[in-house]
């Protein structure tokens, strides 16, 4: 069957986020000053093959832990929809 | 000693490193291939700066799993001698063979600039011919050099001495002023444990020559071609600091 999974991968807590600050900066001057902090991720939509939800969600896990995220400076989660 | 320089589909400094060998040193160098696994005997892998694989999805994430990165990884691991510059320093961190992991400068600016490194240490063949405190002048090029590490990783690579380059200023002082990137500690190369690895973010290659602006990164090349490594990446002789080549 074919399986639509999310990888979501964030950075650590305590990784600086250059990227997370700007947008927060350029927030604050449009006028969100609500904003106290914005951390930067990536999302994959990844179709496979697989014979169940559950191996798909192992399969995207080791893609992650291989190559979509970094384990020094980064976490992720997997989701899968069938 | 043979030297081999790998060209990745993006590297922009291949060439710079290969003519820092055969036309400034006159020393044979050859080009390795990302997709042919056979490091052709070479002593020396020299990972070259640039952009390996668009830097899609991380800088040197797609380039360390290339065929001849599985080779690389087997030849540092037997005490081959592996120098990543720039981009491959970057290659090097995705592979596992340093520890770490590159993030966006902290400018969040390419950043493309003279700076100043101080050599922390020469217990690796690449800075055998430096003095340790000497203070060598050379270029960066890149956007993810702000280098990152947990607070104990790193002080494992101090107290063991593997912390060999630091951004410094001019009288030698590694403080935020001097840092281009944000790296944590002003890093700007590190070495494994057994010392055949060597990463660095600074352009050696392209500080060979006076007209080029510096000759400092000449005294790596010669530590490399002078230390009389044999393939174990064991130095076999020490090696004197180099004299300043004369201007061009």
């Amino acid at each position: 069957m074919m399986v639509t999974g999310t990888v979501t991968v964030r950075l650590k807590p305590g990784v600086l986020d250059p990227q997370g600050q700007a947008i927060r900066r350029a927030l604050e001057q449009m006028g969100f000053e609500s904003v106290h902090n914005v951390r930067t991720g990536r999302t994959f939509e990844i179709q496979l093959d697989a014979p169940d939800p559950a191996s798909a969600h192992g399969r995207l896990t080791e893609m992650s832990q291989k190559l979509l995220a970094n384990p020094v400076v980064e976490t992720f989660s997997v989701e899968v929809k069938s | 000693m043979r030297v081999g320089v790998v060209t990745f589909p993006g590297s922009n400094c291949d060439y710079d490193a290969y003519a820092a060998f055969r036309h400034v040193l006159d020393y044979p160098v050859e080009f390795l291939w990302h997709g042919d696994a056979d490091l052709h005997n070479v002593d020396c892998v020299i990972l070259p700066g640039g952009f390996a694989f668009g830097d899609y999805l991380r800088a040197g994430a797609i380039a360390r799993f290339s065929p001849v990165m599985r080779s690389v990884i087997a030849f540092a691991e037997t005490g081959g001698l592996v120098w990543g510059i720039c981009n491959g320093f970057q290659v090097l961190l995705e592979a596992g063979l340093l520890p770490g992991a590159m993030r966006r400068n902290a400018s969040m600016r390419f950043a493309c600039q003279w700076v100043r490194i101080k050599v922390e240490s020469t217990q690796t063949p690449f800075l055998l011919g430096c003095r340790k405190g000497q203070i060598l002048r050379m270029p960066i090029a890149h956007a993810e050099g702000n280098y990152f590490a947990d607070e104990d990783v790193l002080d494992e690579l101090e107290d063991s001495g593997r912390v060999v380059l630091r951004y410094v200023r001019a009288d030698g002082t590694p403080d935020p002023r001097a840092n281009p990137n944000g790296s944590r500690r002003n890093i700007a190369g590190i070495i494994n444990a057994q010392g055949n690895v060597l990463g660095m973010m600074p352009h050696p290659e392209r500080a060979v020559e006076r007209i080029l602006g510096s000759d400092d990164g000449l005294a790596m090349f010669h530590s490399l071609v002078g230390a009389g490594v044999v393939a174990s990446g064991v130095p076999t002789q020490t090696v004197k600091p180099v004299e300043r080549r004369a201007q061009v």
